[in-house]
């Protein structure tokens, strides 16, 4: 799950660490008053979506030479003026997408003297199974670009998960980040706290693009990116509250009530698979015969006929859809109970689109014998090649 | 031979007098009489867990309440985890402080920071962990551990190692289908951090004569194939050298989306398909584009 970066902000704030006053807008009339309580001179308006390159975005609705998705106000005209334009509007930016965000929320914030950026994150580093730290003297930039061309830029940490952050660990960062005087004080205890609010908070990830060396020579961080790890969500029910839906798929966010793993995609097939490595090649599959996926979907290892039924109303309840194929390799999963659900979700909400069906393994006979005995149109396949080519075929695609 | 189980394997079950569990189980037992020792529950030691076989007659287990008691009382030297993910890891390190020998967590939805505690408890311990979010291990018609359906598999010749259970699944069949069977087939999982890795499950099947030949099957997200394919190549330098199948799922994910499994995700430009299958083919694996064709792609390579 991510969250937006005032969040992101106020859960480090508690934690003590130096982030910036600031004040989140939800609506144009608030802006005056956010900015009285700063009080200035330096104003920073950011746009609160879940997606970089922010700064360098554009807003769709403007012109190609309004300002980005992060702003300065030098007055509190200004910052009336930019909130006024950015609110509503949506942003591009080269993780959006084509199509943007809409900027529903925006994060006001007290302006910094800023005398270097820095690079600092915590990830899950999978290749050591360990949490590490990730930094660079190349702040403010992608990380990526900075990983291609100068690697020898970037520092990695694994620390110990039973000593957690050491002086030592702490100190390497400090080198690392060529931090001297006030900057390293900061830095010793700021780097062990945010291990501490990364392992508390089961995050995924804690990007901090840049962290920066302000003139007064202190630490600050300007930017901050969490995610938190799906599936310790269960021990943070406070975290929960932080979700924005605006910022999800519909289809995704009904699929995650029934713990569907869902992803939607623009082709015209829907898929309904069993495990995440066979709905990723059933995707793969539909592509190779010419087709297009309209969605990833895995109904997951425990899945009884009440899961199905939803996943089934999810996929038709897509426009796009113009066939759908059900792949069932039963392990966990019986095909029987893939079956029922099937069954089912057709009669429960109708079928206009073609629907090709492949069964094997656990209870595969009694399955495909439900399938077959019923008086639903429903093609049945024999392997997963055989159903692929079905299903392009029935919904007008590239044939094989 | 065969790697990791066979017939003299004795298996604990923690959560076993769950559904999943219980299911699983009885399952287990019925297939070529998978050695199924006891239940671990802390709150049932002491009780009798019945099962129902396939071919209509019942087994009772033992239930003990420390996974220590249930192998000094049976000796058991393998448990399968079956506890929902808030206690998969505790489950996992109790195992480890018993010194189970193998630990095969099936359980999905295991949070990664309990995953890096367990990483470090097994990295001083003689324990090996598979998965968990996997399918499990089975050596055909000996020994069954985790929920792979047993009816597809059948004795033979080639290893299958994979992220992804259904797919295992996929590349049994196949196998079977081609005539060939299976040694062992041993599920890694789809988390991002996990007990065993590719690496080793080859090195495996590289020292074991009864496997013949070998698939792999991977997905997008992570290094790990990449690792594979070169671990593969200086193997053959030293002359160890099998015929070797593959497959990559998700040439067709979104960058940035995490696809189902916890560990298949492309990120920062790293763990795309086309870079792995360019590497396991550099290391002489004959990756199949077709799910359907992995079983095909190892008849053509065993055919040289």
């Amino acid at each position: 799950m991510n969250i937006h970066e005032y969040q992101a902000k106020a859960l480090l704030k508690d934690y003590g660490l130096p982030v910036a006053k600031g004040v989140p807008i939800f609506e144009a009339g608030e802006a005056r008053k956010a900015a009285e309580q700063l009080g200035g001179p330096l104003w920073v308006v950011k746009s609160q979506i879940h997606a970089g390159g922010r700064g360098k975005g554009k807003f769709k609705e403007l012109g190609p030479d309004a300002k980005g998705g992060v702003r300065l106000a030098f007055s509190m005209d200004e910052v009336d003026a930019n909130v006024a334009e950015m609110l509503g509007n949506t942003l591009v930016t080269k993780q959006t997408g084509p199509d943007g965000k809409q900027v529903n929320r925006l994060y006001l914030e007290d302006g910094a003297d800023i005398d270097r950026e820095l690079y600092l994150s915590i990830l899950v580093d999978r290749s050591t199974g360990k949490v590490a730290f990730v930094a660079s003297t190349e702040g403010g930039m992608d990380i990526e670009t900075v990983a291609e061309e100068t690697p020898e830029k970037i520092l990695t940490l694994p620390i110990d998960p039973e000593a957690g952050v050491t002086e030592a660990d702490a100190a390497k960062l400090c080198d690392g980040l060529k931090l001297g005087g006030a900057a390293r004080e900061d830095g010793m205890t700021i780097f062990p706290t945010l291990y501490k609010a990364f392992v508390e908070k089961d995050m995924s990830l804690l990007e901090i693009n840049p962290l920066i060396v302000m003139k007064d020579g202190h630490l600050r961080v300007l930017d901050a990116k969490v995610s938190f790890d799906n599936n310790a969500m269960f021990r943070h029910p406070d975290l929960a509250e932080l979700r924005d839906l605006l910022e999800e798929d519909e289809k995704e966010i009904e699929a995650s009530k029934y713990d569907l793993a869902y992803v939607a995609l623009d082709g015209n097939i829907g898929c309904m698979v069993n495990g995440a490595g066979l709905a990723m090649s059933t995707m793969d599959i539909i592509k190779l015969y010419g087709a297009e996926p309209a969605n990833f979907l895995d109904v997951g290892g425990g899945a009884n006929a009440e899961k199905v039924t939803a996943a089934f109303k999810i996929i038709t309840a897509d426009p796009n859809v113009k066939g759908i194929l059900v792949n069932i390799f039963g392990g966990i999963m019986r095909c029987d109970v893939i079956a029922e659900g099937v069954l089912r979700a057709v009669k429960e909400v109708g079928l206009s689109v073609p629907l090709v069906v492949r069964l094997e393994g656990t209870k595969v006979a009694e399955g495909k014998k439900m399938i077959d005995e019923s008086d639903l149109d429903v093609i049945s396949a024999d392997d997963l090649d055989d159903a692929a080519q079905k299903i392009v075929k029935a919904v007008g695609g590239a044939a094989a | 031979m065969s790697i990791l189980v066979d017939k003299n394997t004795k298996v604990l079950v923690q959560g076993l007098t769950g559904k999943t569990g219980t299911f699983h189980t009885e399952q287990a037992l019925s297939y070529f009489g998978t050695k199924m020792v006891g239940g671990v529950h802390p709150k049932k030691g002491g009780e009798t867990w019945t099962g129902h076989l396939e071919d209509g007659s019942s087994a009772d287990l033992p239930v003990f309440a420390t996974v220590a008691e249930g192998k000094e009382a049976t000796g058991a030297n393998a448990s399968v985890v079956y506890v929902p993910p808030a206690g998969a890891a505790a489950a996992i390190i109790e195992a480890i402080d018993a010194e189970i020998p193998l630990i095969v967590c099936i359980t999905e939805g295991v949070p990664v920071l309990d995953m890096v505690k367990v990483k470090a408890r097994l990295e001083k311990s003689n324990s090996r962990l598979i998965g968990p979010n996997c399918p499990g291990v089975l050596t055909p018609e000996e020994c069954k551990i985790g929920i792979m359906p047993g009816n597809i598999f059948k004795k033979g010749s080639v290893g299958i190692v994979s992220r992804s259970g259904t797919l295992t699944y996929e590349a049994v069949f196949q196998t079977t289908n081609a005539g060939l069977g299976q040694s062992t087939a041993v599920g890694i999982g789809g988390d991002p951090v996990k007990g065993t890795e590719f690496i080793d499950v080859l090195e495996m099947y590289l020292a074991d004569p009864e496997t013949e030949s070998m698939i792999m099957i991977g997905e997008i997200g992570g290094t790990a194939e990449e690792d594979a394919a070169q671990f593969l190549i200086d193997e053959a330098k030293k002359g160890r050298k099998k015929p070797t199948a593959g497959f990559i799922a998700g040439l067709t994910a979104p960058p940035g989306r995490t696809m189902g499994h916890a560990g298949a995700v492309i990120s920062g430009g790293k763990g795309g398909a086309e870079d792995k299958i360019a590497a396991m083919e550099a290391a002489g694996i004959a990756v199949s584009r077709s799910p359907a064709r992995i079983g095909d792609a190892l008849v053509n390579k065993l055919k040289g």
